[in-house]
């Protein structure tokens, strides 16, 4: 165990670090969320005027929770290109000699993208109070949300991970964004579930998104649905997603 | 050996551009599938905004078919530049520099996979919003003004991209600046018209965005008819753009290949 | 076409943003019909120089006239005379073999039925008419660089610029580029202006070599000349007897002084040259001594740029500030 967390605590740091001190890595991740933010709750507030429409905490609010999610899941992607990254450098190389526990190797990318989305859903937060949000949760719900934005933001990284570690080069990068892309637009990401008609109707009611999106508004309004049901998704695609990786990394360790 | 006339250069470097162009399909492929995913997307989802009071048309899909062309202008923008970035690395530049080639055959010629790859998308937006049940108020003539526009935003775009490239000489410095064109895209009138946005910064925003008014001038084919204001302004705007980065792209040519 | 100017340069200089002199005034003259070897080390200002006498690159100082034309002023009669294989082998990976010369020879204004005659007898020539109409990203580098040589004939020029042509080339397909490079020089009369980091290639191909280092000039002549410049050949005999050492060296010493040689050899700088070798094996044979090794050390270009400059050509560029890879100045 303490081989694993050693090795977990040196990646994440460097990970940590590397963003933190270099403002071409920092700055777009917290800035396309914030971007996706403005162009949805302000671009498209009159939305929210649609007959049938009645989203308590208000239009802002209701997007606030889908950049929340979006931004844990491509926060997690874009930890995956990193890892694909390292893979082309051959750093990754370096990592899977020095590594007693490789298992921690992946560990300590999860804490990477874990730092970087809090510091930018903190961000988002911040803006979107600062533009009138009301948040009608309470301390509780509001946990159970950055809990579920947590498993989200681990989940896409395990899924991007096991990816980057199959391919091992930055060109992999589509095939780690476009699922994830898919899955969060193909929900109820506009207005709700209700309101949508037609082939999209049918496909975000089975859509797994839709259930942590529609669980994550109705903790943020403090009118609770379906969450757990959201939890057991999302639960279930860390633990998937977890052996995905580990083969990623077995795949990894077999090319030499 | 003499150099021969622009005409007959332009001809073959735009054969060579549009070979290229249409051998990648990697880069190709994407330029059609993902405009036509996110209108899907976005028309599933934001259908019900057409009950929106003041909503200028019945059909979303009808008003977001505008936004495809624009956004397949942008992959215009990265795949000239990158193209054009390559030869710069590749030293393919160098070679066509010592030939008798006119400065301006090249830039031309360039942007004739562009205006190909153009051409081939906004046939396919185009039949795929009609077999959706999209009918342009403008009618047949209107479908055809509908490709010219797209074409010529496409131009504007790519001359861009080729600009980015003969500066830059990076294709994945313009890579880098894709994003930066997505915002403008998010910035405008794509998902509704700019007196629906109620939000006063965002909706002074998109009256200042030129990207607006390129879509509004497309939209405003399919289902207003004939806008003169709209059209002007499209095209207007369209036709600067176009100047500005093509003349724009001459001089860092010139800057670039700095032969006597 | 038969080179009747040759390449002449006069105080010829580029400096790059930052003060950084590339080229530091150098003066050149390639005889026409000749091939020149511009020799150096990475870093040296071997492709600076050639970038600006294909005129890809305007000198800041200096003047230089190829094919009897101003590089600054008459550009395009310099291209219309001159062929370039530069450092890169500058292909689009998208065309094939057929499509590049299809549009080279498009370009520089040939009638239609010209342009596939000249393709297919520039394709014999280098041997890719197999491999014409496959994509050039399947080629391999060898197949490459003979494109890349093809196309700079397309339009016949008298003068022939190759930059480092057989970096990174396999034996076989080097020793082809050099049949070929010289048989342009030899029967078609060629000027060839070859810059290289290999000494055997400059040995082998040049009539005279330029040595550039720090952008200028430390030697210039042909091949023989510079190395007999700096010294005669040495000769080194190992005994197969080590109690044989001292009659070695007595034997050795009758045909020149004693150099210093490797510790179980015996060396002697031979006053005669390398013509004395036969005397020097007759000798030892007469007084019955047996020999491990003989090998005769001839001076290289190596030796030339030590004596010139203190330091080794080979290895010399790698540490040092690569002006070579300075980029093409950001147009302002």
């Amino acid at each position: 165990m303490n081989s694993f967390v050693s090795v977990a605590r040196a990646v994440a740091w460097r990970g940590i670090h590397n963003a933190f001190t270099n403002p071409s890595i920092l700055v777009p991740s917290l800035l396309f969320p914030l971007f996706f933010f403005t162009a949805f709750a302000g671009g498209l507030s009159r939305v929210s005027d649609v007959p049938g429409f009645d989203f308590p905490a208000g239009y802002t609010a209701f997007q606030f929770v889908f950049v929340f999610l979006q931004s844990a899941a491509f926060g997690g992607i874009f930890n995956g290109f990193a890892i694909a990254r390292d893979f082309e450098s051959g750093f990754a190389r370096r990592l899977l000699l020095a590594a007693p526990r490789r298992t921690g190797i992946i560990a300590g990318y999860a804490l990477v993208a874990l730092v970087r989305w809090a510091a930018t859903a903190s961000v988002v937060l911040v803006v979107a109070l600062l533009s009138g949000m009301e948040v009608l949760g309470d301390p509780a719900q509001l946990f159970a949300l950055a809990l579920l934005g947590l498993l989200v933001n681990v989940a896409a990284l395990l899924w991007a991970a096991g990816v980057a570690m199959r391919f091992r080069t930055l060109q992999a990068g589509p095939l780690m964004q476009v699922p994830v892309f898919l899955t969060l637009f193909l929900a109820p990401v506009y207005v709700p579930l209700e309101l949508l008609n037609g082939w999209i109707h049918a496909v975000a009611s089975v859509n797994p998104a839709t259930f942590l999106l529609e669980a994550g508004r109705g903790l943020f309004a403090g009118e609770p649905t379906e969450v757990g049901a959201a939890f057991a998704i999302a639960l279930g695609a860390v633990a998937l997603l977890t052996l995905w990786a580990l083969r990623g990394l077995k795949s990894a360790e077999s090319a030499g | 050996m003499t150099s021969g006339p622009l005409l007959a250069q332009v001809v073959h470097l735009g054969r060579r551009s549009v070979l290229r162009t249409l051998r990648q399909p990697v880069n190709v492929v994407p330029s059609f599938i993902f405009p036509l995913i996110l209108l899907a997307v976005n028309v599933g989802g934001l259908e019900s905004a057409a009950r929106i009071p003041g909503f200028p048309t019945d059909s979303y899909l009808d008003f977001a078919l505008a936004f495809t062309f624009i956004q397949g202008a942008l992959f215009a923008t990265t795949n000239a530049g990158t193209d054009l970035a390559r030869d710069i690395q590749t030293g393919f530049l160098n070679r066509l520099a010592l030939t008798p080639m006119k400065s301006a055959a090249l830039l031309l010629g360039q942007l004739a996979g562009v205006i190909a790859l153009a051409l081939i998308q906004a046939t396919l937006y185009l039949t795929i919003g009609l077999v959706a049940g999209v009918r342009p108020e403008s009618g047949v003539l209107g479908v055809f003004v509908i490709v010219f526009l797209g074409v010529l935003i496409a131009l504007g775009f790519g001359a861009i991209g080729a600009f980015l490239a003969l500066r830059t000489g990076s294709g994945e410095a313009i890579q880098a600046l894709f994003p930066l064109f997505f915002v403008f895209l998010f910035m405008s009138s794509m998902n509704l018209p700019r007196n629906l946005i109620e939000i006063d910064w965002f909706r002074t925003v998109t009256t200042i965005n030129p990207v607006s008014y390129l879509i509004e001038g497309i939209r405003s084919l399919i289902i207003t008819g004939w806008d003169a204001q709209a059209l002007a302004l499209g095209f207007g705007l369209a036709g600067g753009i176009a100047a500005i980065a093509l003349a724009a792209a001459s001089i860092a040519l010139r800057g670039r290949l700095a032969r006597s | 076409m038969r080179d009747a100017h040759g390449i002449q340069a006069e105080g010829l200089a580029r400096e790059f943003k930052g003060g950084i002199r590339a080229v530091d005034g150098i003066d050149l003259s390639v005889a026409p019909g000749e091939i020149f070897g511009f020799l150096g080390p990475n870093g040296a200002g071997k492709s600076t120089t050639v970038h600006m006498l294909t005129t890809l690159l305007p000198p800041t100082a200096g003047t230089a006239r190829v094919a009897g034309f101003d590089v600054a002023h008459e550009g395009a009669q310099v291209r219309s005379a001159i062929g370039a294989a530069l450092q890169e082998a500058a292909l689009d990976p998208l065309l094939t073999g057929n499509e590049h010369l299809r549009l080279q020879t498009a370009l520089h204004g040939m009638p239609k039925a010209e342009r596939r005659r000249r393709s297919d007898e520039l394709l014999e020539r280098v041997g890719l008419t197999e491999a014409a109409d496959r994509k050039v990203r399947t080629y391999s580098g060898g197949m490459k660089r003979r494109l890349d040589l093809a196309l700079a004939l397309v339009h016949g020029p008298s003068i022939l610029f190759l930059d480092e042509p057989t970096t990174g080339l396999d034996p076989q397909s080097r020793n082809a580029l050099w049949t070929e490079v010289a048989r342009l020089a030899r029967d078609d009369g060629v000027t060839v202006f070859l810059t290289t980091q290999y000494l055997e290639e400059a040995d082998v191909l040049a009539d005279r070599v330029g040595i550039i280092d720090h952008g200028k000039i430390v030697a210039d002549g042909t091949p023989a000349a510079l190395k007999a410049e700096i010294g005669r050949p040495s000769v080194e005999a190992i005994p197969a007897e080590p109690a044989e050492r001292a009659a070695v060296a007595r034997t050795l010493e009758r045909f020149g002084a004693s150099v210093p040689g490797s510790p179980k050899g015996v060396a002697v700088r031979l006053d005669g040259g390398e013509e004395q070798l036969a005397d020097v094996v007759r000798a030892l044979d007469a007084e019955g001594l047996h020999l491990q090794h003989l090998q005769l050390h001839a001076p290289t270009l190596d030796d030339v740029f030590l004596a010139k400059t203190g330091r080794s050509l080979e290895g010399a560029g790698d540490d040092e500030l690569d002006a070579e890879s300075e980029p093409e100045p950001v147009p302002a």
